[in-house]
């Protein structure tokens, strides 16, 4: 009797261990194609955003096989791996992933904590990290950051468009003098980000900058509006993700702070976050980097076509998240990721399935102008953008779009952020990460 | 039959005081150790070492340290995050400021003022013991959390409060590839287990284990209550804070506060319940069945080729996990250890069974 229960419990033990070491084989595959990891975030805290942007990026590598039989004829590959937003298991996924078929193409982690463990890993497995709108703002400088693409803008972009807007609202950047604004921020590296762009505008044109943290996941704001209450900042910018978005503008309601003063940053700024509220969160800004989700452009068309109508697509509904926002920017890294494949293709050979170094320098290459984006179905999306050795992001574009209730429409023309104000603070934080990690940074001719 | 000791005779107290009295066992570990540092480096792929083993080691050793604590002292600690922590920006500041400092000596000197903290917050435990110092030592993980998001000094006023550690070398060598960072901490792990094993064979590991049974006992007999659990709280979290400084270091790259919260706390008391309380192989067992199951439940779908959504092997992956969870401690409420120290057991009666 004891001999047979010890047997069972010993097969369970067994059956756990088999399970781990079967684990670790990887399979093979064929060549001449090419391989896309997807780190994604389908469950956690986070999920109500990672679940559309998932989504996209999903559905336009599947768009890209089904309407043009891959790159130059080299079909996409791909494998999701959840990362629950945890930065051990992004980097678990990150190991898993990055020698599948000849190489990953290029890890888009979806998290700020997953693209700084995994940049330092980057370098040496010499794999491209592309973190469009997010990651670490002084990985614009190409020469230090070889393997890091901040395509299309950073959080300093962002913070720096919010003023620039706010100061055309109040007539000039000069009445913004003797005012308050408020950060309002998720307490981790992602929502520390924009803090030293703001410090540095806050100097130059005279404003007081107030920071509020706000400990994770964010259900627990309501002592920081209390604190907001009696600061009364003229503006609140939101960095903001997941359930804290909802939480603040209800909260700024709750406190009669009005939610056109409001700014949050595109994580914060997607249907899912607003939708449920609807005229409480009526008037809240959002900063985006292309359309607001609800113009339309020929890729929509093209993804029902190929995709959607012939039962693929990625949201089982075809319903909740397509053409959202964030869905948009998902669709929008994988045309990214698949143009630097097709960039690349060109100097290494059409149709051949490149290595991870040649897709780097894709994406250090690329030339999206206004035409090709006609082409892709994404011209009205967004605008041109360009990259080079020294610049890793590209054109930073950005706008403001405003909630009505019901969607999000454009409130506001493109801006860019200062120049004179961005490029030496990216030269000066690049620098000192170049010293902490004994990097020698390249020279770039341009 | 396989187990027998019959035959084996200790001549002299050296030889009956030696940490594995029995020559099958001498004989498992030499092998075990030739997989270790022979087999494994030879086989492995890049992502056996960097995915699974590396985070196997690092906190099968936070575990040692814990295990120390709780299974060998009976004080329960919900802080081991926190010193983990406390290890890895201690160590991360010492790098920092000053360049020239050996990688060992970082790694150690994060140990030492894990031990600092972890005295600190073991105070309380010669007061309160039980639940009440689980919740003592929260307090612990909520303010090392706290410092290390607000006090800027502590990340070299890093802009977004993240850090992240130079290219490493040790005693003159690399330690970057996958090889060069399983063999580092392979050797750590190794010595501090060793260490951990006889700490709690000698006289001191007693004090600890008499103080757990029962305190007022152990002082009647002449042990300081005050001595025992302040050298348990030290050396515990002075192997905690190592294994933070090779988490931080060797495992991340580059880590933020989140890396080492409250949930890496219950992951680490866990591993300890699981694997055995009071037993040092235990430890590595309830690192093992902590760090690997989850990555095969997450594998398995794929490798079976059954078409889930990645979301959907999450949650089927949390709900196996939680039901093996339940399904060990109702099992074999003394951890995987009982289980082995059961096998062996019976392989030394085998093939009578009683």
């Amino acid at each position: 009797m004891e001999m047979k229960r010890l047997n069972l419990k010993l097969a369970a033990a067994l059956v756990a261990a088999a399970g781990a070491v079967s684990a670790v084989a990887t399979p093979a595959m064929a060549a001449e194609e090419q391989f896309v990891p997807l780190l994604v975030y389908r469950t956690g805290s986070f999920a109500p955003l990672g679940i559309p942007w998932a989504d996209g990026k999903l559905d336009y590598l599947k768009l890209v096989n089904e309407r043009d039989g891959g790159v130059n004829g080299v079909k996409i590959t791909y494998e999701e791996c959840e990362t629950a937003y945890a930065t051990d298991r992004g980097v678990e996924c990150y190991e898993r992933l990055k020698g599948k078929g000849t190489g990953a193409s290029g890890f888009d982690t979806q998290s700020t904590g997953i693209t700084f463990a995994v940049s330092d890993k980057a370098m040496l497995d010499k794999v491209p990290v592309e973190t469009m709108g997010y990651g670490l703002s002084q990985s614009v400088d190409g020469s230090v950051f070889e393997w890091n693409f901040p395509l299309l803008g950073t959080y300093w972009t962002a913070a720096d468009v919010m003023i620039q807007d706010i100061a055309k609202k109040e007539g000039g950047m000069d009445k913004l003098k003797g005012k308050k604004i408020a950060l309002v921020y998720h307490d981790s590296p992602y929502g520390k980000e924009p803090i030293p762009l703001l410090q540095k505008r806050a100097a130059k044109e005279g404003f007081e900058l107030v920071l509020y943290p706000v400990t994770a996941p964010g259900v627990e704001q309501k002592s920081t509006w209390l604190q907001i209450r009696q600061a009364r900042p003229a503006y609140v910018l939101l960095w903001s993700a997941g359930i804290m978005t909802p939480t603040a503008i209800r909260e700024a309601q709750a406190s009669g702070f009005p939610r056109d003063k409001m700014y949050a940053i595109w994580w914060a700024g997607s249907e899912g976050d607003v939708k449920d509220l609807g005229d409480v969160a009526k008037g809240y800004n959002a900063i985006t980097v292309h359309n607001s989700g609800a113009e339309h452009d020929k890729v929509y068309d093209d993804l029902k076509k190929f995709v959607y109508d012939k039962g693929q697509g990625s949201d089982k509904s075809g319903k909740t998240t397509l053409g959202t926002i964030a869905h948009t920017r998902g669709m929008m890294i994988s045309m990214l990721q698949v143009e630097a494949i097709r960039t690349a293709q060109e100097k290494y050979g059409k149709g051949k399935a490149l290595t991870p170094e040649q897709v780097r320098w894709g994406f250090e290459n690329l030339n999206l102008t206004q035409e090709k984006l006609d082409k892709l179905g994404f011209g009205q999306i967004m605008r041109p953008v360009k990259t080079s050795c020294s610049n890793h992001k590209g054109d930073d574009w950005a706008r403001i779009v405003q909630w009505d209730g019901a969607k999000f429409k454009v409130a506001s023309d493109w801006y860019q952020a200062d120049k004179t104000i961005l490029d030496p603070m990216v030269k000066e934080a690049a620098a000192k990460y170049a010293k902490e990690k004994n990097i020698t940074p390249r020279t770039c001719e341009n | 039959m396989f187990y027998r000791e019959n035959g084996q005779f200790k001549t002299s107290y050296r030889a009956d005081q030696q940490i594995f009295p029995i020559r099958q066992d001498r004989i498992f570990i030499w092998l075990l150790l030739a997989v270790a540092f022979i087999a494994i480096p030879a086989l492995s792929s890049d992502y056996l070492l960097r995915a699974i083993l590396i985070p196997f080691l690092i906190l099968a050793l936070a575990a040692v340290g814990l295990n120390i604590l709780v299974g060998y002292c009976g004080q329960i600690s919900l802080g081991t995050g926190a010193f983990m922590a406390v290890g890895a920006y201690a160590a991360w500041n010492f790098g920092v400021r000053f360049p020239g400092m050996p990688l060992v000596v970082q790694i150690l000197l994060g140990g030492f003022f894990a031990t600092i903290v972890g005295v600190i917050f073991g105070i309380p435990s010669l007061r309160i013991r039980g639940l009440y110092l689980a919740v003592a030592t929260l307090a612990a993980q909520f303010f090392v959390d706290w410092a290390f998001l607000r006090i800027p000094f502590f990340t070299n006023y890093s802009s977004s409060g993240n850090v992240s550690v130079p290219p490493l070398t040790a005693f003159g060598l690399p330690v970057q590839s996958a090889l060069e960072k399983y063999l580092f901490v392979l050797i750590l792990v190794v010595i501090f287990s060793l260490l951990a094993k006889n700490l709690v064979r000698g006289a001191i590991g007693r004090q600890w284990m008499a103080i757990r049974d029962m305190d007022v006992a152990a002082s009647v007999i002449g042990i300081r209550p005050m001595y025992a659990k302040l050298t348990a709280f030290a050396v515990s979290s002075f192997i905690v804070g190592v294994a933070g400084a090779l988490w931080g270091y060797i495992h991340l790259g580059s880590w933020e506060p989140l890396a080492f919260d409250l949930t890496r706390s219950f992951q680490l008391l866990f591993m300890v319940i699981i694997g055995g309380l009071g037993s040092i192989i235990g430890s590595f067992f309830g690192a093992a069945f902590i760090v690997l199951v989850p990555v095969a439940l997450s594998n398995i779908p794929h490798m079976l080729g059954l078409p889930l959504s990645v979301d959907t092997a999450a949650h089927i992956e949390h709900m196996v996990f939680g039901a093996l969870i339940v399904f060990f401690l109702i099992a074999e409420p003394h951890g995987l250890a009982r289980l082995w120290s059961i096998g062996k057991e019976k392989l030394r009666i085998w093939p009578f069974p009683h």
